[in-house]
């Protein structure tokens, strides 16, 4: 019997995305993106601490750049596209590689952040739906009106309705989770590696989506403890 | 020593397999899992009944021909140590192990613990090589290599291509055992030439096949019973993506997986037949 299988050679062109490798390059490039919004956004929000005049301004600012905030938002819609499209790609093929599962498996080195992208994923994905339905486009606004222009007056009675509040900081305590692994994840799939640094990256992962975490979380927080109010 | 195996039988690829509990009594503590597996062979060949079906040839860790599942962890508990080289004495008298054979649509189960595992010969065959002038050995040291760049390419040399990265792998990525195969060459300066092609062309071949895409987990690293580190598939990446950027012709040949086995037209050999 044979020990090697060699049957005739095919020669095709591959692409770089058709590679779960290019893939996972997209992913990162994507999420290095996604990555930059989530500290933009996260900026822009710590101004209600400042109260209604200066959060109001800043949201209208934001309008009145209209062409580059709309340039910003077509880059985002396309890197959260591209990302989710990547991951179901490689979901699939991790469906298709082991059809048969282990009786028993242990998980002895990975992080839980890592083994539960798959989860965390799709999670953040209806929150960020949600959450541009309540506070972007107003459609969903329980328990108040939704007042168009008057950002911080939404914001506050939005988190005042205790769910919203709790699926908020539910949906914050994933995206740590989910920017735990990616943050350093992202260096891994473009080909950074190292002995010396990568464990300092890991480290610095962790401390970054803390901060990011208890940043907003922060919000809702106070809005329920009644300090912004 | 006394120990319950729960061992995965299956008599050929296309047959269900199921869990068969065995009792073992006489566990010397100093015997490998390979030996424990032979002991429990013996008695069953005496009670006429199929003795379990796994594969080994070194017995020492080095050529990867071994390899199973225990408890749910590649080649068992112990770090850097292959089921051949794992000693009994690492169990408690009287637990119970299951062993069950590496799962991936990449290595079809042949027979019990015994697993094809030819795809990985594919990924190193569309690439693994380097050209050199055959003949005279060409003077040692002729061509200066640092000694922490000779130490990087031996610990990614040292793979024994057992498949633990796999079967660990929440994926079943092949990416650490294409990484190895994929770094030892190409941060040597022998490996330059073929450097972009061989990232090219493993990767294809790697995706090829049935394996998953490596989502940056770790689980491999920690099964790998020669500890390959996480940093040979960073290698690969940057290799792959260096060689997408800079080649110019973007044909990449790759072999058709090929799961049966040729038998040779004459003989009629039954390749799941025990002798
Ligand atoms: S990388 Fe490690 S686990 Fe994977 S095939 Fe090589 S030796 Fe085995
Ligand atoms: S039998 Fe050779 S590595 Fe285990």
């Amino acid at each position: 019997m044979s020990t090697t299988a060699v049957s005739l050679r095919a020669n095709r062109v591959v692409g770089f995305w058709d590679s779960t490798n290019g893939k996972k390059v997209v992913m990162a490039i994507t999420g290095a993106i996604l990555f930059l919004f989530v500290i933009g956004h996260l900026a822009g929000n710590l101004q209600i601490y400042e109260g209604p005049v200066r959060f109001n301004g800043y949201a209208h600012f934001l309008h009145t750049v209209g062409e580059l905030l709309w340039t910003v938002r077509v880059i985002l819609i396309a890197s959260v596209i591209l990302h989710i499209t990547a991951t179901v790609q490689l979901a699939l093929r991790k469906k298709r590689a082991r059809p048969i599962g282990y009786s028993r498996k242990q998980a002895i080195a990975s992080s839980y952040a890592s083994r539960t992208m798959y989860w965390s994923g799709p999670i953040l994905l209806a929150f960020v739906i949600f959450h541009l339905l309540q506070f972007t486009a107003g459609y969903i606004h329980p328990g108040s009106q939704f007042i168009e222009g008057d950002v911080y007056h939404n914001v506050v009675a939005g988190f005042r309705v205790w769910w919203v509040s709790v699926w908020y900081i539910f949906s914050m305590l994933l995206l740590g989770f989910h920017l735990r692994h990616g943050i350093w994840s992202m260096f891994q799939s473009i080909g950074f590696n190292h002995p010396r640094h990568t464990p300092i990256l890991k480290v610095a992962a962790l401390v970054i989506a803390i901060v990011i975490v208890l940043g907003y979380i922060s919000i809702p927080v106070s809005v329920l403890l009644g300090i912004v109010k | 020593m006394k120990l319950t195996l729960k061992i995965w039988r299956q008599k050929n690829t296309n047959e269900k397999g199921r869990f068969v509990s065995y009792t073992v009594d006489n566990v010397n503590p100093d015997m490998s899992m390979l030996e424990c597996l032979d002991v429990l062979n013996e008695t069953l060949i005496e009670r006429g009944e199929e003795p379990v079906a796994f594969e080994h040839d070194c017995r020492e860790g080095i050529c990867g021909s071994c390899g199973f599942m225990i408890n749910g962890i590649p080649h068992g508990p112990m770090p850097a140590t292959t089921v051949c080289q794992l000693t009994m004495r690492h169990f408690k008298d009287g637990q119970e192990l299951t062993i069950e054979p590496w799962r991936a649509s990449a290595f079809p189960l042949i027979k019990d613990l015994v697993v094809d595992r030819r795809s990985f010969d594919r990924i190193i065959a569309s690439g693994g090589y380097i050209s050199i002038n055959t003949g005279n050995a060409p003077d040692a040291n002729s061509i200066p290599v640092g000694k922490d760049i000779a130490d990087k390419a031996m610990d990614a040399a040292a793979c024994i291509g057992c498949g633990a990265c796999v079967a660990a792998c929440p994926n079943a990525s092949a990416a650490l055992f294409t990484g190895a195969k994929i770094a030892h060459l190409s941060i040597l300066p022998q490996g330059q030439p073929e450097r972009d092609r061989r990232a090219l062309q493993m990767v294809a071949q790697m995706n090829a096949e049935n394996f998953g895409g490596c989502t940056n987990i770790g689980e491999c690293t920690a099964a790998c019973p020669k500890e390959i580190p996480l940093e040979v598939i960073a290698t690969m990446n940057r290799d792959f993506i260096r060689g997408s950027w800079k080649e110019r012709d973007s044909t990449v040949r790759t072999i058709t997986p090929m799961t049966e086995w040729s038998t040779g037209s004459k003989l009629d050999i039954d390749p799941h037949a025990t002798s």
